[in-house]
């Protein structure tokens, strides 16, 4: 392989008009004391083919849930990725431009956006979106330093059935905002309002989730006011896919719906790249973190789209930016948008349907104790006769992964199971769930 | 063209999912959504024809000559678009349990050492989404050093060429900006400088080669007046392109580095990303790095997250494992020749500026690394011809624009960087087209204020879409709907 096309004459007439004698003296200029005078000590270079030989090995050495039957949730979901995703987002137009800075050589991009800016608004009920943040991680971050300098308070609120990974990126920027960041337990596997309520005083913004990490429903609208109450800014971090069948952050009073968008048709990929929605009531655009596009006409009155709202950001800005984003998570994002618009609002309410009326089949068909007695969407905690490491290390083995130890995040609950049941889950592959759990808990009992 | 909005018809559909066959199930009546979302309703072809189309009106690496300063937009290699899909790396769930993820492991492993290697530090962290983020995480990592150390600095020094993040990020960390001016042959003025640090300073931020696309001379010295003060180092790797296996961060006195993994190690952009934001270390500070962090025990690989003093997450698991994979597969495929890909990035750079120096204002004489900045302050002065009017008519010669008005003490500045994937001949061409615009500012002014003729909108408006903030389809009410057709 080579991605360079320089021959000798190239090189020896591009010398000349430069007017040096070797590429070498172009570094002139590096101190000798800071020059690397060896090669890299990296391994030798491959042909394609070999590479794709060693990848195929690397590969073939993980399990996806094309070996494994997986029940696996949590926070990525293995929702069905249509073919026309994978196809458009290989068109190498939309892989291979930056951001659009030129919108005259960019209009594709920025229709795509503007368009996925509308669904976000749609699904969460909101006026305005963001043109997608890092992950669902990294937009509650986004939305803290949002509710600071909108509020002016220093406080953030969250559940502690938020996801602990968001809640730890939340602690992990908060101190630099000059924020900090109060947890409130759960109550039974929901959020208590009243005590969410009274956690809100003088904060900034109260983030809670919904469905939530056990796969419990929280009194959304309840918690919603208790936090406006407050006097806070009301953000619920939602799943995308559950929208269908969800009521709208918007249509029960939240400031910002935030959430990871990974499960509209994006791979799981390990854990990314994914992309994260942001999506406000129209008070706080002049805030937002990232990228706007927006409508406007050229010069012969044809509709076109721009990047808007540019001095917000931090070419213009700088250090008084609303945020440091510039790269973001685009191609995913209209990734997002093409799943979406292949599903319709038919697709998407059949597919929440499908999930929740797959789980409350596998409650059943497992009947094994529900950790929480509340109605959830598509994933539930049991609680098991072992541990729940204990019984998945022994569940994989019989090609079954059944799902995520509770264990691992929250303490007391090293016995709970959480299961995921997406639409790509079939009652033949619940009873196998049944099965394998029935066996590998007859063992030890 | 018409929005997918407009094209929607109530009742088409493209995609469906299979009947579960079990008992319907219902979510409580006061949670459940009473409006449905104005999802667009098309069967599949108009689907896949509608974002054709919009495929069409962009213009990516494989479309054409994309010069974008500082974005390093060079060829994206296809066999990294096929590795990301193999199953085994696209559906394996994040959550999934060390032994089940050693072949995704190892890959992170090794590509952690190559990082290391390439910027001479001791210990990477891949979790950051993109170099903003690397750049929050590093200051992150310093804040943690310095509270470790119970040392109160609240001082980050940036020079006035910096991009505009790292303004950005300073303030994110809690930090307070100091910036510091650049001498007249484009280097940070080590004098300015001298008189800033202090004991109040945590660090300074800095991308070398710089956004003049030149190599800072006195950055020993400059390393030395930062660590004598107690100061550390933060490299802004965005220009690394320029730079692999000649000179190392490392050896420069750099203690905290950022990658642009979709840079410098040819992730597709994806008109915006994703990135990838990896970030080292000097061995001091490994202990603060964000969990989990992959190591190597014997022929096994595990994510570790039991490290008492790191920052915590700054993204959700281990990173854009995705991006993980092109980075790993283009680095595998140079090999250490990565020196050879910065050597011709350099050329081609000094090449274009050797035939644009006539035409166009040059800020500083230098030889440049894989970027270089002119100005087009005389076609204003003489002609009122600006590096917007300049860029526009790019277009028209089928080429995306350099980025323009960057850094902000260059006037009329157009930055330009060809990366090493070009050809002479696409250079050349791109040269010719410079060179003709300068002299179309003589001679048809309003041609150039005109452009461009080319695409499918002439010169838009961005002033209107800041006044009239429209930023999503207003479907009944929406008022400037089908507008075009």
């Amino acid at each position: 392989m080579s991605f360079t096309s320089l021959t000798d004459e190239d090189r020896a007439a591009m010398l000349a008009a430069i007017g040096v004698e070797s590429v070498a003296d172009l570094f002139a200029e590096i101190p000798a004391a800071v020059r690397l005078d060896r090669p890299l000590r990296v391994d030798r270079a491959l042909t394609e083919g070999e590479l794709w030989a060693h990848l195929c090995e690397l590969a073939g050495r993980n399990s996806g849930t094309g070996s494994e039957l997986s029940f696996l949730g949590a926070g990525v979901y293995d929702h069905y990725v249509p073919a026309v995703v994978d196809a458009v987002m290989q068109r190498g137009e939309l892989l291979t431009a930056y951001t659009p800075y030129q919108p005259e050589m960019s209009q594709g991009t920025l229709q795509a956006i503007f368009e996925y800016q509308t669904a976000i608004c749609e699904l969460t009920g909101m006026d305005v979106s963001n043109a997608s943040g890092y992950d669902g991680t990294t937009v509650a971050a986004d939305a803290c330093y949002v509710a600071k300098q909108t509020t002016g308070r220093t406080k953030v609120v969250v559940a502690q059935t938020l996801n602990p990974q968001v809640r730890q990126v939340v602690r992990t920027f908060a101190p630099g905002f000059g924020m900090e960041v109060v947890e409130v337990p759960h109550t039974g596997g929901t959020t208590d309002p009243d005590r969410f309520g009274a956690a809100c005083a003088d904060a900034a913004c109260a983030i809670f989730p919904q469905p939530n990490f056990f796969g419990c429903l929280e009194p959304a609208p309840e918690l919603a006011a208790a936090a406006s109450a407050a006097g806070a800014l009301a953000i619920a971090h939602v799943d995308l896919m559950t929208l269908g069948v969800l009521e709208a952050p918007g249509a029960y009073g939240c400031a910002l719906a935030i959430g990871e968008g990974q499960s509209a048709g994006n791979h799981m990929s390990y854990g990314g790249p994914h992309f994260g929605f942001l999506a406000a009531r129209s008070d706080y655009i002049r805030k937002l973190p990232g990228r706007i596009v927006g409508e406007t006409h050229d010069h012969d009155g044809r509709r076109g789209f721009v990047l808007t709202l540019q001095t917000r950001e931090q070419h213009i800005r700088r250090e008084k930016a609303t945020s440091n984003i510039t790269t973001n998570q685009t191609l995913l994002a209209v990734a997002g948008l093409i799943y979406l618009s292949w599903l319709g609002p038919q697709g998407l309410g059949d597919v929440g349907r499908a999930c929740l009326s797959l789980t409350e089949h596998a409650k059943r068909r497992l009947g094994l104790p529900l950790a929480f007695d509340r109605p959830t969407f598509q994933e539930f905690a049991v609680r098991l006769s072992r541990p729940a490491r204990d019984v998945i290390r022994d569940a994989r083995k019989l090609g079954v992964h059944p799902g995520y130890a509770l264990g691992r995040e929250y303490e007391g609950m090293d016995d709970v199971l959480l299961v995921c049941l997406t639409e790509k889950r079939t009652a033949a592959d619940i009873d196998r769930l049944a099965e394998v759990l029935r066996q590998v808990q007859a063992v030890a009992a | 063209m018409k929005l997918i909005y407009e094209k929607s018809r109530a009742g088409r559909r493209a995609g469906r999912i299979p009947d579960p066959g079990v008992q319907v199930a219902e979510v409580p009546a006061e949670l459940a959504r009473t409006t449905p979302p104005r999802l667009p309703e098309l069967a599949e072809p108009e689907l896949v024809r509608h974002y054709t189309e919009l495929s069409t009106r962009t213009f990516g690496i494989d479309t054409g000559f994309y010069p974008l300063g500082s974005c390093t937009m060079k060829y994206n290699p296809r066999i990294n678009e096929r590795a990301v899909g193999l199953p085994g790396f696209a559906d394996l769930h994040p959550h999934q349990e060390d032994e089940g993820a050693q072949g995704a492991l190892e890959l992170m492993w090794r590509l952690q050492e190559m990082l290391a290697e390439v910027v001479g530090l001791d210990a990477v962290t891949l979790q950051p989404a993109a170099g903003s983020q690397g750049e929050l995480t590093g200051l992150t990592l310093m804040r943690a050093h310095f509270a470790d150390r119970g040392e109160d600095r609240t001082e980050v020094i940036i020079p006035d060429t910096a991009h505009g993040t790292n303004p950005a990020s300073v303030a994110m960390a809690g930090y307070t900006l100091v910036r510091v001016k650049t001498d007249v042959r484009g280097n940070v003025d080590v004098d300015d400088l001298r008189g800033k640090v202090g004991e109040h300073t945590a660090g300074l931020m800095l991308t070398n080669p710089s956004t003049l696309g030149l190599f800072e001379e006195r950055i020993s010295e400059i390393a030395d007046i930062f660590h004598s003060a107690g100061a550390l180092l933060y490299y802004d790797g965005a220009n690394l392109n320029a730079v692999c296996g000649i000179s190392r961060p490392g050896d420069m006195g750099f203690d905290i580095v950022h990658y642009n993994l979709h840079k410098t190690f040819s992730q597709p952009h994806g008109g915006g990303g994703p990135g990838g934001g990896p970030v080292a270390v000097r061995r001091d500070l490994e202990q603060f790095l964000p969990v989990p962090v992959v190591v190597r025990d014997g022929d096994t690989f595990r994510l570790e997250s039991d490290r008492p003093k790191t920052i915590g997450k700054v993204r959700g698991f281990g990173g854009p494992f995705g991006v993980f994979v092109r980075a790993y597969a283009f680095m595998r495929m140079w090999g250490p020749g990565l020196r050879d890909m910065s050597e011709v990035a350099v050329l081609n750079a000094n090449y274009v500026l050797a035939r644009l120096k006539g035409a166009y204002d040059l800020p500083v004489d230098r030889h440049c690394m894989h970027e270089f900045v002119v100005s087009a302050r005389t076609l204003k002065r003489e002609h009122g011809i600006t590096a917007l009017d300049v860029a526009k008519r790019l277009m028209d010669h089928g080429f995306h624009p350099p980025t323009i008005y960057f850094p902000l003490i260059v006037s009329e500045a157009l930055m330009i960087e060809p990366t090493e994937t070009e050809t002479r001949e696409t250079l050349d061409a791109f040269c010719e087209a410079m060179l003709a615009i300068a002299q179309e500012a003589g001679d048809d002014p309003q041609m150039l204020k005109d452009a461009p003729h080319t695409r499918p909108v002439t010169r838009l408006d961005e002033a209107e879409a800041a006044k009239r903030l429209l930023v999503r389809y207003g479907f009944d009410e929406h008022p400037t709907s089908g507008l075009d057709e």
